[in-house]
């Protein structure tokens, strides 16, 4: 061995870069080599359940679970006992497929949709010059970039930065100027409730139905000028709620999905008529006639 | 004496962050709370060390079949990539503990040019030779091992002092131009400052 090493420092002298190939490729083999042993002899045996909970999640890396991506869920599964009902995109087939993998029952999650808590469109909330800065929500709310067109601090942009956001395509910008949900794509991973500057939008059971439709905390007189729909916190939905699941902090009144139980009394009282039954509207929406679409087409 | 001169030169006088200014990457990067720096500063401890031992048998190794000088940072660079590789695959199957609380960090250190620079001052340094400022084999072998060892204290110093100093930041009135990086800088430049005082001392 020493030989030759000599033999190849003399050799390198006649061909000037046979010494520094040769040395470099040995070295380069010694370590291959090195590493590759050590990589069987110390190789560290993974939870296979691992891999399998992350091929059943369904791969969109939102992050509702509250972990950093579908992978670091499922290790937080497997191996710190996070809960297995936390995949919000997934839905129950998910959840119940991880908790089969896991071998533990599963626990139905109630699947939570977005809902943008704003309905200034813009011939109810009054307008105080047009913006034409960067067309996005998060643009516009910089200090000196003027806060959007409404008069109103906490009116919906309508720059669509959430539609833009939503992973599942399932925000629209209306036609009045307001993002809407399409309950059947969402998922409930809330990226829209991070994009929103304002905080506008936010996550409920699927089985609430009755919603405060406005997030302003403008007092009445100055809430009655920006926007003919905004809650003035008058407190008669207070009153009238038979679960108390009402409260008003700050001249806005919010619901707690838990109490409420979508009896839609504050939805009779509020003099302003900004709390919504989501129910009631679907039941008013009258499906088009078949009959009356076949004689169109002929 | 000498080895105490090369282990207190390594820790203040030449400290490797705040007189060489290597390593600023990791440096400014993970100093912001006192647990992590601690963390990386042992993993540079242990990287720097075992690469000083490592690059200066790679450093024999080309001394002896005479290809030292244009092969040296190609050679020392992949000695030191595989060598935390391996140590990384070592230390997961051994330590799991230790593994998770590197982390991220273990890999990291393998482009950071405190550990390159530890091994190319090594060699500069401890010259192998007969002369009067040559050093004989053995004992260039520990002082260089002893010289990284320190280095990675310095370093490890240096990341305690800062993340102190960022974390009692947070709940300063700092002007928002200067706050995160720009201000971690200032202080950078203030430590840097206060070192200048061991220069000359050995």
């Amino acid at each position: 061995m020493t030989q030759a090493l000599h033999l190849l420092a003399d050799a390198s002298g006649d061909v000037p870069y046979i010494g520094a190939v040769v040395v470099l490729v040995l070295i380069g083999i010694f370590f291959g080599v090195l590493l590759y042993v050590g990589s069987r002899v110390f190789a560290v045996d993974v939870d296979p359940r691992i891999d399998q909970i992350a091929d059943a999640l369904s791969g969109a890396n939102c992050g509702a679970c509250g972990y950093g991506g579908c992978r670091a869920y499922a290790e937080a599964v497997v191996l710190k006992g996070a809960a297995t009902n936390l995949c919000a995109p997934g839905g129950d087939e998910t959840c119940a497929a991880v908790a089969k993998i896991m071998g533990v029952e599963a626990e139905a999650a109630e699947p939570k949709v977005a809902v943008v808590h704003c309905k200034g469109t813009r011939e109810r909330a009054a307008s105080r010059g047009s913006y034409r800065g960067v067309a996005d929500c998060r643009a516009a709310v910089v200090p000196g970039a003027g806060g959007g067109e409404k008069v109103c601090p906490h009116g919906c942009l309508g720059l669509g930065t959430c539609v833009a956001a939503c992973p599942f395509g399932a925000l629209v910008m209306g036609p009045d100027g307001l993002p809407m949900v399409i309950e059947q794509l969402c998922t409930g991973c809330g990226r829209c409730v991070e994009a929103c500057p304002r905080g506008i939008i936010s996550l409920h059971p699927k089985s609430q139905q009755t919603f405060v439709l406005c997030s302003s905390h403008l007092k009445g007189k100055a809430q009655k000028e920006a926007c003919t729909i905004g809650c003035i916190g008058c407190r008669r939905c207070v009153k009238a709620c038979p679960a108390e699941a009402i409260t008003v902090t700050s001249f806005r009144a919010s619901i707690d999905d838990e109490k409420c139980t979508n009896c839609g009394t504050c939805v009779e009282v509020c003099p302003q008529g900004i709390i919504w039954s989501f129910e009631k509207a679907r039941a008013s929406y009258k499906k088009p006639d078949p009959k009356a679409a076949s004689a169109c087409a002929t | 004496m000498e080895l105490f001169r090369i282990g207190f030169g390594a820790i203040f006088v030449y400290n490797f962050v705040l007189a060489k200014f290597l390593g600023l990457c990791p440096f400014i990067g993970v100093s912001k709370k006192m647990s992590s720096a601690v963390g990386m500063g042992l993993a540079v401890i242990f990287v720097m060390t075992m690469a000083s031992v490592v690059t200066f048998l790679a450093y024999m190794a080309l001394l002896w079949i005479g290809a030292s000088a244009f092969l040296q940072i190609v050679v020392f660079i992949l000695v030191i990539a595989s060598f935390v590789q391996f140590v990384e695959m070592v230390v997961q199957k051994v330590s799991p503990a230790l593994y998770e609380a590197l982390g991220i960090f273990l890999p990291l250190i393998t482009t950071n040019c405190a550990v390159l620079g530890v091994a190319t001052l090594n060699v500069d340094t401890f010259k192998i030779g007969t002369g009067p400022e040559e050093w004989s084999v053995v004992g260039g072998f520990f002082a260089s091992a002893l010289q990284g060892l320190c280095g990675g204290l310095g370093f490890m110093l240096a990341m305690i002092l800062m993340s102190a100093m960022r974390e009692e930041l947070e709940s300063l009135p700092v002007p928002k131009a200067f706050r995160g990086v720009p201000v971690a800088f200032v202080l950078t430049m203030g430590l840097a400052l206060a070192f200048l005082g061991f220069s000359g001392m050995i």
